[in-house]
């Protein structure tokens, strides 16, 4: 199938700024569902608010756009109800880390066979720019007129410790890179997050000196380097890319069969 | 008969009546008085097939359960004061959206965390308005274990017929008490299943357009129609709109496909009502005091009768106006500072010859209680 089968047309134009990063992430994880040949009415896209999680009217999947912060409990209830379903959820970094963050640990810690994406512009696009969880300090926002005081996330590093069991980082530069990164996410049986550097020009990149969408994909290529690369290894400030656990652990929805077969058991 | 009398509390009687009208998925966060439904339901669904969870808390469960309806399942949470208002976001996004669930509300004191451990009722108007914007919403209630069993299968069966949440007050002296009931035999109460579109794979399915009877069929997540969900206006595709047409006709929808049938939701019971002068308009725990108090005086000829609601939301005005209309006072036996008294005054003819008896002190309002300040509408001293 081609990426337009994917769309719904109907929904068209988008609403993204010219140069967002979330049209390119949207690329790449169409052409991840494209490459695994997934079913369309086996697919699931669940997303809270945002100018990321408009993504999940746009595609011609069942679709569930809810509230801020609260995709993943919305997709935990479909996942648990119908565990053949692929459930991929795309989020702001903010929808998932701010107002979305206890319970994106918690479905992490669950271990629920979902599809977790970060789409992290360091920015509350959709608001006007405000600073998000992962701004970090030093950072000009509306709601930091003096610059951001705020430590910010390390997503990766959170995912982990929160018990994730596939965890990845790429760029919206990097769209190819996403694509196989998000395929292996889809594939894998558990809690999958993939942090994908996105960019906010309108609202981040002018007030931040990182220039338009073109300097701030620049950036992207830049400032990451692959996990066990030469540039890494010389300059371990850069923020690393790919795949950091890929680990087989009991997965949620067929733990909860295991304990469906013993009550049915206990009550004959 | 076997097995079908127990002896059991209020909230087990809740978690009958959601296994007898089908309820397959359960999301919830502990607390008090509710806790024993999420405890009953965690062993009693896997028994057959269903699915509970535990969540992070109130606001991820009622998430959890709008996930859940909408591949088919039918979905209930429970929770209590605190709980009950971490959720209103998420109700208002199951109005918006039309998604059926069942949320129990076991009351406590509140606001805040209030009395954990004793009666109140007075979340009655936060069931009504809690979420934000105009929405209109379905709130049943019930007095005893039987009555309990009963609305919560109609709590299920009004989700599903107008695709919305519905809210089931009860409250902790309900929940908590233990008494008698017979669980009816399957086929003894009616059960409503979803309405799911008969429309073929390649037909445009529209999942907010509804029939000439009012009622919307609905399509499974994961089934042969895709289609948008959202909270934002929106057309009868599911798609976002802000066309002034569209946003008008939806927010009239929502309201009218309730307020239109009322009487058809109405759940209500008399009580020795027929010739009463003096009549105690009650529900949930308060009307077991007001049931005892005025059959203890009709032994002894006061014409007391009680109008128990067994529906506040939509409120039964007609009725109660209808009911009331020759009693020469109404007394409103609640445990909160007036809020179904503000309903029946503004449905009755002379709202002056209404008045309060209520409790708000954690304390269950007696018939003693009741009777202190009948005796004083009636002229006759205390
Ligand atoms: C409960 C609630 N609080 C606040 C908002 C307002 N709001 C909408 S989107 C958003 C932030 C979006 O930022 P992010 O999640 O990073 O997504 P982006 O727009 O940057 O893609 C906020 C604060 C809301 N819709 N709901
Ligand atoms: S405001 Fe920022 S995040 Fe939102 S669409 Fe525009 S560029 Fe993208
Ligand atoms: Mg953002």
């Amino acid at each position: 199938m081609a990426i337009q089968d994917y769309l719904r047309q109907r929904y068209f134009p988008h609403m993204w700024c010219p140069g967002c990063g979330h049209g390119t992430i949207l690329n790449s994880l169409l052409r991840a569902i494209e490459e695994l040949e997934i079913e369309k009415n086996d697919l699931v896209i669940t997303s809270g608010i945002g100018c990321s999680a408009r993504i999940s009217g746009y595609v011609d999947f069942h679709s569930l756009h809810t509230m801020h912060g609260r995709a993943l409990p919305c997709a935990t209830g479909v996942k648990l109800s119908r565990p053949h379903l692929n459930v991929i959820v795309p989020m702001g970094d903010g929808d998932a880390l701010a107002i979305g963050g206890n319970h994106f640990i918690h479905a992490a810690r669950r271990n629920i066979d979902i599809t977790a994406i970060v789409m992290n512009n360091r920015i509350y696009g959709m608001t006007g720019g405000q600073f998000s969880p992962l701004s970090g300090p030093g950072v000009n926002a509306t709601t930091a007129p003096y610059k951001t005081i705020d430590n910010s996330f390390d997503t990766v590093k959170l995912a982990i410790a929160a018990g994730a069991s596939f965890v990845a980082r790429s760029t919206a530069y990097h769209a190819q890179e996403s694509t196989d990164i998000l395929k292996k996410a889809i594939q894998h049986k558990g809690f999958s997050v993939v942090e994908i550097l996105s960019q906010c020009p309108t609202h981040y990149g002018r007030k931040n000196k990182e220039g338009d969408a073109a300097s701030m994909l620049e950036f992207h290529k830049k400032n990451t380097a692959r996990i066990g690369s030469k540039a890494l290894e010389k300059n371990p400030d850069l923020t690393p890319r790919g795949i950091f656990v890929d680990v087989d652990t009991p997965e949620y929805c067929a733990e909860y069969e295991k304990i469906i077969a013993v009550a049915s058991k206990e009550k004959m | 008969m076997k097995n079908k009398i127990k002896f059991i509390q209020g909230n087990e009687a809740c978690v009958e009546g959601a296994l007898y009208a089908g309820i397959d998925f359960f999301a919830g966060y502990p607390i008090t008085p509710s806790t024993e439904i999420m405890e009953h339901l965690a062993r009693r669904l896997p028994e057959r097939g269903g699915k509970f969870i535990q969540m992070e808390d109130e606001i991820a469960s009622m998430c959890a359960i709008i996930g859940a309806s909408l591949t088919g399942r039918k979905s209930m949470t429970a929770t209590s004061g605190p709980g009950f208002s971490l959720k209103q976001e998420a109700i208002g996004y199951a109005c918006m959206t039309e998604i059926p669930c069942v949320i129990a509300n076991v009351q406590r004191g509140g606001p805040s965390t209030g009395n954990p451990t004793h009666v109140s009722q007075g979340d009655v108007n936060q069931a009504r308005w809690g979420t934000h914007g105009d929405h209109s919403i379905i709130a049943l209630t019930a007095s005893n274990h039987q009555d309990v069993f009963a609305m919560t299968v109609d709590a299920f069966n009004l989700a599903e017929t107008y695709r919305t949440p519905v809210i089931l007050l009860l409250d902790e002296a309900v929940g908590h008490m233990r008494e008698k009931l017979i669980v009816p035999e399957e086929g003894e109460l009616e059960i409503v299943d979803r309405l799911r579109t008969a429309l073929g794979r390649d037909v445009d399915y529209h999942p907010y357009l509804p029939r000439e009877d009012g009622r919307l069929p609905m399509s499974d997540f994961g089934g042969e129609h895709r289609f948008n969900v959202t909270g934002l206006f929106h057309d009868m595709w599911g798609f976002p709109s802000n066309n002034p047409k569209v946003i008008n006709e939806l927010l009239r929808h929502l309201v009218d496909k309730i307020e239109n049938n009322v009487q058809a939701i109405t759940r209500y019971k008399e009580h020795c009502l027929d010739d009463a002068e003096y009549i105690l308009v009650s529900y949930g725990s308060s009307a077991r005091s007001a049931i005892h108090l005025a059959k203890s005086r009709r032994n002894r000829g006061e014409k007391i009768g009680v109008l128990e609601l067994q529906s506040l939301w939509p409120f039964p005005t007609e009725l109660v106006r209808e009911k009331c209309s020759n009693a020469k006072a109404v007394l409103v036996v609640e445990m909160n500072m007036g809020q179904v008294l503000a309903q029946v005054k503004a449905a009755v003819e002379k709202p002056d010859r209404v008045f309060l008896a209520n409790r708000i002190d954690g304390k269950l309002i007696t018939p003693s209680d009741i009777k202190k300040l009948l005796r004083v509408i009636q002229g006759r001293g205390v």
